[in-house]
């Protein structure tokens, strides 16, 4: 089994502040994996560490073949990313601000139109996106990842704001991008909602990973770490519906 | 696909966004004419005085618009943290370049050509020889917009952009503001032999800008 | 340092040794340049005492120039990939600071002796107008330099802003010369008041360049150990931030943000 993710003692700067101080984390080809752990704990920043998008300081990493201490560029293509906010423009509509990503992508028209069915977009495709309440935004951002075909999603609080259908949308196509054998890792508070469709839980503590559950079986008592919780700093953006 | 037709999407995208939030001609394009009137307050209108002066009033005011026009495009790029959408979406640093200062040229032509209009009429300016002044003009908005896109996206990540980047950018685009008064002089007198060599100079202006930017932008982006 | 990084580190640019000749070498030039130039050298014919601003005027401006050359240089080798260094950066970074003092000297001391000579503070002269945009133009990537950011990040985008202002600058120099003799017959430097130059002047001149620049030499040395110094405790800092946090406290040094 190929490994999507390998990071080793992986170091991540926020300014002068250490969010990620040494991550050992290995994901393969298929897997989905829950990222949890506190406020401030590091998930954001480890998924925008794996989108290359900051530059990893000190230790090893591997994204998609990709070298990120060489080249962290080059992968970002094939990767979905769903952050706090949908990178998307007020001004455009959802099937605009859609075509927009899915055309910079290079990805065809076709696939915009299978997102917006996957999360049920089709009636506010003429809205704009400054229009959209909290849980449409997130629906407007888990189609845009979607749209653009990527073998490594990255999904941070996906859930958040999300109502019972489109919780129950967003799970099928976790299941379905699971079967594809492409990787998933989702960043969130939400265990319930999350360890069902998770084959393996990552618990992150003050930017370590600190305990590696195996195998979704649903542990009697949550194992989630009791530290106290981390004072939210400025420059660890946390997304806007996390709640612990 | 190609460098132009990626160009041509971010350059969509905005002039797009642009026509619908309508932020130039509400905001940008009064801003221009209430500066024209500011100035014949400042400088009496009475003596010929603003007819005289009218290329160099002109010249101000469209540098004063392109640095709203710089901040504004990079706002868009900061709202909902599209500049990480932007980044991933794997695009190529000189095609970005080309898109976003090609938008902020067509919305900066736009504005000069309604700025224009407030010259003639308020300051009785007359256009004697249009070819250079049109030329002049054309390198000038290009210089500017390539100039001002390069430093907004220096500047996308700091808090103190709005500040930085007037400081940072007027003394680069000096020669433009001096090249394109001086060329809209000599138009304005009648003489559009004096005109060329600045346009000229407009020119290598414009082009070094926009092969600076081509280079630079994508290295930059990535530490916004 | 235990880093990485510690390829890229060279800790000073001279030995302290070194550093102390050069600097006490400035000094004997100097003392000489004041002798030379006060006492020795006579007063110009025209001008009289205040050409004398001269032995300072002129190797300030010599020092400007040799100072953002240093700093577009240094700019150039950081952003080629090849050659990729911090010590580029900080050297262009010193190398700004002295440039735009020396700038502003150079403006300050023409002033002080065109009020006798020219009879105003100004005048718009193409030399003067564009050394005044080189002022602005480097206080301008000075104000970059200041904004807090990761030392690379902070390198990158400076050494864009220095090779810009570098290239801008005989744009600056062509348009504004040509501006001032397309439209003025007569400049402000009347030939008759050019100066003459006689043997001590000329030693005094010479004096005056020699001592600026192993003055500047000096400085750039001193400015560079302190950036070393600076970087040293910023990396201290980190060292004992990510131990304090994997050890699941909250790190308290330098949790300022930067950047949006």
């Amino acid at each position: 089994m190929s490994l999507v993710v390998r990071l080793r003692s992986a170091v991540c700067l926020l300014g002068r502040f250490p969010a990620l101080a040494g991550v050992d984390l290995d994901v393969a080809a298929g897997e989905t994996v829950l990222l949890s752990g506190g406020n401030g704990a590091g998930k954001t920043t480890l998924l925008r560490l794996l989108a290359g998008l900051i530059p990893l300081e000190r230790g090893e990493g591997t994204v998609l073949g990709v070298d990120l201490g060489v080249d962290r560029r080059s992968h970002r293509r094939r990767i979905g990313l769903v952050g706090p906010e949908t990178g998307c423009y007020d001004d455009l509509t959802v099937r605009e601000n859609l075509e927009f990503a899915s055309r910079v992508a290079g990805v065809g028209a076709g696939a915009v139109d299978e997102a917006m069915a996957a999360f049920d977009l089709g009636r506010l495709a003429d809205v704009r996106h400054g229009r959209l309440s909290t849980g449409q935004r997130r629906r407007l951002a888990l189609a845009a990842a979607l749209a653009r075909r990527p073998d490594l999603f990255l999904l941070d609080e996906p859930h958040a704001g999300l109502d019972a259908p489109a919780r129950s949308h967003l799970d099928r196509v976790l299941r379905e991008t699971a079967a594809d054998g492409r990787a998933v890792l989702i960043a969130s508070h939400e265990l319930d909602l999350v360890r069902p469709v998770a084959d393996r839980e990552v618990v992150l503590v003050n930017g370590q990973a600190a305990g590696v559950r195996a195998d979704g079986s649903p542990p009697e008592a949550p194992e989630t770490p009791t530290t106290p919780e981390t004072p939210e700093t400025p420059e660890t953006p946390e997304s806007p519906g996390a709640s612990t | 696909m190609s460098l132009l037709r990626e160009a041509a999407l971010i350059a969509g995208k905005d002039l797009r966004i642009e026509a619908r939030a309508r932020v130039v001609g509400q905001q940008v394009v009064p801003f221009g004419l209430i500066v024209l009137l500011l100035f014949a307050f400042a400088l009496d209108p009475d003596r010929g005085v603003l007819t005289r002066v009218a290329p160099g009033l002109f010249w101000v005011t469209v540098l004063l618009a392109s640095l709203l026009g710089v901040s504004r495009s990079f706002a868009l790029e900061a709202d909902n943290r599209a500049r990480d959408a932007l980044r991933m979406s794997g695009l190529d640093g000189s095609s970005i370049f080309l898109g976003k200062a090609g938008a902020l040229a067509v919305e900066l032509l736009a504005f000069e050509a309604l700025l224009t209009l407030g010259v003639v009429v308020l300051f009785d300016v007359r256009l004697a020889s249009l070819p250079p002044l049109i030329l002049a003009t054309a390198a000038a908005t290009v210089g500017l917009a390539a100039a001002g896109t390069l430093y907004g996206v220096l500047a996308a990540g700091i808090r103190a952009r709005e500040t930085l980047v007037p400081v940072l950018l007027l003394p680069v685009v000096a020669p433009v503001l001096l090249g394109a008064t001086r060329a809209w002089e000599a138009s304005i007198d009648g003489v559009p032999g004096d005109a060329w060599p600045w346009v000229g100079l407009l020119v290598i202006f414009a082009t070094l800008f926009v092969g600076i930017g081509m280079l630079a932008f994508g290295p930059l982006l990535e530490e916004s | 340092m235990i880093d990485g990084r510690s390829a890229l580190r060279s800790d000073r640019l001279m030995a302290p040794v070194a550093r102390r000749v050069v600097g006490g070498l400035s000094v004997v030039a100097l003392v000489a340049l004041v002798v030379v130039g006060l006492f020795v050298a006579p007063p110009d014919a025209f001008q009289g005492d205040a050409q004398r601003l001269m032995y300072l005027h002129v190797p300030a401006a010599w020092l400007a120039y040799l100072a953002f050359g240093v700093t577009a240089v240094c700019s150039a080798l950081y952003l080629w990939g090849r050659t990729r260094s911090l010590v580029w950066d900080r050297i262009a970074g010193a190398s700004a600071e002295l440039g735009v003092v020396f700038t502003g000297l150079t403006l300050l001391l023409g002033s002080l002796w065109g009020r006798p000579i020219w009879g105003v503070w100004w005048a718009w002269d193409a030399r003067l107008v564009t050394t005044a945009v080189l002022f602005f133009l480097y206080l301008g990537y000075l104000a970059l330099r200041r904004i807090p950011a990761a030392l690379d990040v902070r390198a990158k985008r400076c050494g864009v802003a220095a090779l810009i202002a570098f290239v801008d600058v005989p744009i600056v120099h062509f348009s504004v010369t040509w501006w001032r003799t397309l439209h003025q017959e007569a400049t402000v430097f009347n030939p008759d008041l050019d100066v003459q130059i006689e043997g001590t002047m000329a030693l005094a001149l010479w004096l005056g360049v020699l001592s600026f620049t192993l003055l500047y030499v000096y400085l750039l040395d001193l400015r560079y150990r302190l950036e070393v110094l600076d970087e040293d405790r910023d990396e201290r800092d980190l060292e004992a931030a990510i131990a304090e946090r994997a050890q699941g406290g909250v790190p308290s040094a330098g949790t300022v943000g930067v950047g949006s």
